[in-house]
């Protein structure tokens, strides 16, 4: 047993990724963690985005199920496995059935670079970002691909305007993305660096967040990511591809049960990628607000409460809303659940202040904090904007952002150059 | 690789020969990958399988398969093939019996962490008028596809 604890003390003080050190067994627990943190993720937003949508359009959302429907999403995940399995007479077996798993592989694969701090990535491969764009461009074969074996004429329109609209932001994005690889190399040796951890590392060292360098051109560069990583993913307001009421769902009608929920746990772990590609390239990562400006021991011991104070703060409003539940003999065990999750949530806010944990959270809570800040605006957008229209949409990939993103780049390149030869001549 | 390739000639219908392309220009990235060039690795997998191989699938689910697949498929140049397959064969074993004495130098760079910064610098260093002229290359397919493709000018 405290062989056992050595082995994890001297682990916790490595300053490498498992990936770097080459040691498989905590590879493969980062992997577990990641997993099931992804799965959990995907879960809390599917209640999370029912919720919200509802708030947003002056209505309760799901409150039966559980306490304010927070046992919907086990509901949905069991009628979805309980459902029939129906595969297309006509429809081609083999492709039919490895569509699915292509896209959730494509999906869940990117995870293997995520920073969620110096250390705490997988692995960091030093073409971190162009891992992460290559393999989320092989998810859009899974839908070309469930499109076309199922045989039927809307999901195989769906299905290449979806990859379509995919491929076409693509572009925008890799434009972003390059202007933020350039902004890397603004150092004192003068080489950037592709890789994840690296991008973060040259945020804190040249003390600035890129969506804030070179203003305004890191936040247009943030803008054209932003909007291209909502294209990206088929979510709204370019969502037409999926649309129950243009395409009677598009690439995915022919699927039920299980096989459709792995597309919708790709679509939202997908969601998630492309929102940490955007926390790590222009957000700073893992690290916390003021990270040069505000600096020094006093204000890291400030920094280091928020955690803790952030699940208090939902243990408090967890525990007025059971002070608001209705009275009725029928709502107690409701009431009791509810209270329950609350103490959870105290009990996880409590353990966050002792001194060992708080520190090391720190790096994993704001990364988290700011994708699911992301995870938000998705929501917010979806009940905000009205559809695209495809035209209109390969219009706006082709035509508006990708001059953006090719002006972006070259004035990023222009300021970078007008500085290195004004301050070190 | 190898079943990928032999899946691309093989198979009827063209969309699973598309798919088993997709699954040997992978396994040329982690052959790339294993050449300690992580760099093209990961541009081969967003250019090939994620752009190229997306453009075949379009053309071929959007042209009828339904004729091709009904067709009878036939070998009648086998004997040309069997003279090519040969040559190859011979070729590979010619090569790997001399051994890497054939290269000048075999000393193959271990260190890939800066392969991205090496490629970068050689590329608009060296290389540069190369790449101006590949690059020029490209856009007058642009042009050349745009100007096929518009109704009127």
């Amino acid at each position: 047993m405290g062989r056992i604890i050595l082995y994890i003390q001297s682990y916790l003080s490595s300053d490498q990724t498992p990936g770097a050190a080459g040691n498989m067994f905590w590879v493969l627990v980062y992997i577990m963690l990641v997993f099931g943190g992804l799965s959990v993720a995907v879960i809390a937003m599917n209640w999370l985005e029912r919720k919200i949508l509802a708030h947003m359009q002056v209505r309760l959302g799901p409150m039966r199920v559980g306490p304010h429907g927070l046992l919907q999403p086990i509901a949905d995940a069991l009628k979805l496995l309980l459902k029939e399995d129906i595969m297309p007479a006509e429809a081609d077996g083999v492709i039919f059935w490895v569509a699915p798993f292509v896209v959730v592989l494509a999906a869940f694969t990117v995870f293997v670079v995520v920073p969620f701090g110096p250390t705490h990535a997988i692995t960091d491969m030093n073409i971190g970002i162009l891992f992460m764009l290559g393999v989320s461009s092989l998810s859009v074969l899974g839908i070309v691909m469930a499109g076309w074996a199922s045989n039927s004429h809307y999901p195989l329109i769906g299905a290449l305007r979806s990859s379509a609209q995919m491929v076409s932001y693509e572009v925008a994005m890799g434009l972003a993305v390059v202007s933020v690889v350039l902004m890397t190399s603004l150092n004192a040796t003068g080489t950037g660096t592709l890789s994840m951890i690296g991008i973060v590392q040259a945020q804190q060292s040249q003390g600035v967040w890129f969506i804030f360098k070179f203003f305004p051109l890191g936040l247009i560069g943030f803008f054209i990511f932003a909007v291209a990583m909502v294209a990206e993913t088929n979510r709204a307001p370019f969502d037409l591809a999926e649309a129950e009421s243009e395409l009677t769902a598009g690439f995915h009608t022919e699927y039920s049960g299980f096989r459709w929920s792995l597309f919708f746990l790709a679509e939202y772990s997908a969601m998630i990628a492309v929102s940490s590609i955007a926390v790590t390239l222009w957000l700073g990562g893992w690290l916390r607000p003021f990270p040069n400006a505000l600096s020094g021991s006093t204000w890291d011991f400030m920094f280091s409460f928020f955690p803790a104070a952030a699940f208090l703060f939902l243990a408090a409003i967890t525990f007025f809303n059971v002070v608001r539940m209705p009275k009725h003999p029928l709502f107690r065990i409701q009431t009791i659940g509810l209270a329950g999750f609350g103490v959870v949530l105290g009990l996880i806010g409590l353990v966050l202040l002792v001194p060992a944990v708080r520190m090391r959270v720190q790096d994993i809570f704001w990364f988290s904090a700011k994708v699911a800040a992301f995870m938000y605006l998705y929501i917010w957008y979806r009940g905000t904007f009205p559809r695209y229209r495809f035209d209109q949409l390969m219009r706006m990939g082709w035509k508006v952002l990708l001059p953006m993103g090719l002006g972006v780049l070259i004035l990023t390149a222009g300021v970078a150059l007008l500085q290195q030869n004004l301050w070190h001549p | 690789m190898l079943i990928g390739g032999i899946l691309v000639i093989t198979r009827k219908n063209p969309v699973h020969s598309a798919l088993a392309l997709i699954v040997t220009l992978l396994a040329q990235a982690s052959i790339y990958l294993m050449l300690y060039a992580p760099f093209v690795a990961g541009v081969q997998i967003i250019l090939y399988a994620g752009g190229i191989m997306v453009l075949f699938l379009f053309v071929i689910m959007l042209v009828s398969i339904d004729r091709s697949m009904r067709e009878r498929q036939f070998n009648s140049q086998w004997v040309a093939g069997i003279i090519a397959a040969t040559a190859l064969g011979g070729l590979f074993i010619a090569v790997y019996t001399k051994g890497t004495s054939i290269f000048p130098e075999h000393a193959l760079p271990v260190v890939e962490n800066d392969n991205t910064q090496k490629i970068a610098t050689m590329l608009y260093g060296q290389y540069m008028f190369a790449f101006e002229i590949a690059s020029l290359l490209l856009l007058v397919a642009i042009i050349g596809a745009v100007v096929m493709a518009k109704k009127k000018i």
